[in-house]
């Protein structure tokens, strides 16, 4: 394969999707799917807390009223100081996922300093923006961006519609079919000025019962020890919450659970 | 009617090879030597901006002496190649080999089709995953010709004396500290060069995908002092 190289009239930049189909990989267009048949991903969340974020999302994937997948993997790190978190169609929000990795790190090499947290959050808004036609047959896909600002030195996080419409939010913020129970639960246990540990019992109590009053989201599946995905983002950087830690958290939900219902 | 001079085609190349290294031995070299830890090149560069050394991917670093806007847009194609073939097949695909390859033919090329040949070389290191002699350190010639060096190479002007001074110093299981430092002593010579005159980086064997890191002058002036 030779190398791309351009004229710079018609250079695609620092924007990876145009090189891509500058060099003839293109993504061919979907039609005649039924949502149904198609593997779906659900409840996502994020909450700002003192340091940082917490992200955190369900493992389940389903393709109608069938449990497709019991351990994906919906919140990624998208780099260092930020991560993604995602709802709607699997197969296009995966593929979203790696484009948008690929696009900061290619930015951040190409142009020599990595892109600013709302550059990033605007670089997103224009892939689920691509993914209109899916969108349009119900393939939709609903990220949730979040990071650490480390400009401003504060956790931000952004939600977006299946437009690509991009909004800002101040504390928290959910996603996906379960979002209504967890965004509820969020609203009612936030605090400003929450710690670390606070955030990630929170953000763990609203998956709980956003899987108890949705069947499209998964709890945490003991049996199999699959928790989860929580992650925190602060001035270190991304951080994947253990799953010992999750156990635990989520162990205390459950005794505080069989307490009020015995 | 006037008629074209005829010109052998080995004065041909020979008047053009003069020129790139004309152009190349303007510039201030580099180097880049194996350590226990990983690679690491250390540039002579004053300019704290206009980077000579890079990171391409994963576990591959860029350098290039000669002319800046012609080796920068080397170093933009090869991170173009090499997240294209990691976004189309995998990340585990993309290796140094196969670059300096591509940057061999895209030299060769402008070096005999050209209106001028470039006036750069250039550096493709990619440290390996055990350490174990599968570091990679390819040294690409402004006429396209590739040279695959074990232990260490030098590029750009006075290169012959740098690389004398370099193997000279050279051992096995050097630590960073000690690399740089010898790195620093191959390019200056008798001179003396400060770490504000350097543009130092490694590759980094471990555990993080990203291996490529750039050294701050306060850090480099440790490693010199150490």
């Amino acid at each position: 394969m030779a190398l791309p190289v351009f004229e710079s009239a018609d250079d695609p930049g620092t924007d990876f999707s145009r090189l891509l189909s500058r060099a003839g990989v293109t993504q061919p267009a979907v039609g005649g799917l039924r949502p149904e048949d198609i593997p779906h991903a659900t409840t996502c969340v994020a909450l700002r807390f003192d340091g940082g974020v917490v992200m955190g999302g369900d493992r389940r994937a389903t393709s109608g009223h069938l449990i497709s997948h019991r351990s994906m993997e919906k919140v990624v790190q998208a780099d260092s100081h930020s991560g993604v978190a995602i709802a709607g169609a699997a197969g296009p929000a995966v593929e979203m996922i790696k484009l948008f990795q690929v696009q900061l790190e290619y930015y951040e090499k190409v142009q020599g300093n990595a892109l600013s947290l709302e550059g990033k959050a605007n670089q997103l808004s224009s892939l689920v923006r691509s993914n209109l036609p899916g969108a349009m047959q119900g393939l939709g896909v609903v990220p949730i961006f979040a990071g650490f600002d480390t400009r401003r030195e504060t956790g931000r996080l952004w939600d977006y519609d299946v437009l690509g419409g991009r909004y800002e939010e101040r504390d928290h913020v959910a996603t996906g079919s379960g979002s209504l129970h967890a965004g509820t639960v969020m609203k009612m246990g936030y605090r400003s000025r929450l710690d670390r540990d606070a955030a990630v019992a929170l953000v763990c109590r609203s998956l709980w019962e956003a899987a108890e009053a949705d069947s499209a989201t998964g709890g945490p599946d003991m049996v199999r020890g699959i928790y989860p995905i929580v992650a925190v983002i602060d001035r270190d950087g991304w951080d994947r919450v253990g799953d010992a830690e999750l156990e635990a958290v989520f162990t205390g939900i459950v005794s505080s659970a069989r307490e009020s219902s015995s | 009617m006037s008629m074209p001079y005829y010109v052998a085609p080995e004065q041909a190349m020979k008047d053009r090879a003069d020129f790139a290294r004309k152009g190349i031995a303007r510039g201030r070299g580099l180097v880049a030597l194996r350590h226990g830890g990983g690679v690491v090149i250390v540039a002579e560069n004053a300019s704290q901006s206009l980077r000579k050394v890079s990171e391409i991917y994963d576990r591959i670093a860029f350098a290039g002496v000669g002319k800046y806007n012609e080796f920068d847009q080397l170093r933009v194609a090869g991170i173009r190649q090499a997240e294209l073939t990691g976004y189309q097949y995998s990340r585990d695909d993309v290796d140094a080999r196969t670059l300096a390859n591509d940057y061999a033919q895209l030299l060769g090329n402008s070096f005999t089709h050209g209106m001028k040949p470039m006036e750069v070389e250039i550096l493709v290191a990619e440290v390996g995953l055990s350490g174990g002699g599968d570091d990679q350190i390819f040294h690409i010639m402004y006429d396209g010709t590739v040279v695959d060096h074990d232990d260490a190479c030098a590029l750009g002007g006075d290169a012959d004396a740098v690389t004398g001074r370099l193997s000279d110093g050279f051992r096995e299981g050097l630590d960073l500290a000690g690399a740089v430092t010898l790195g620093a002593s191959a390019l200056a010579g008798d001179r003396s060069l400060s770490a504000n005159e350097l543009e130092v980086a490694t590759l980094e064997r471990g555990d993080d995908r990203r291996c490529f890191r750039r050294l701050g002058a306060d850090e480099v002036a440790a490693l010199l002092g150490s």
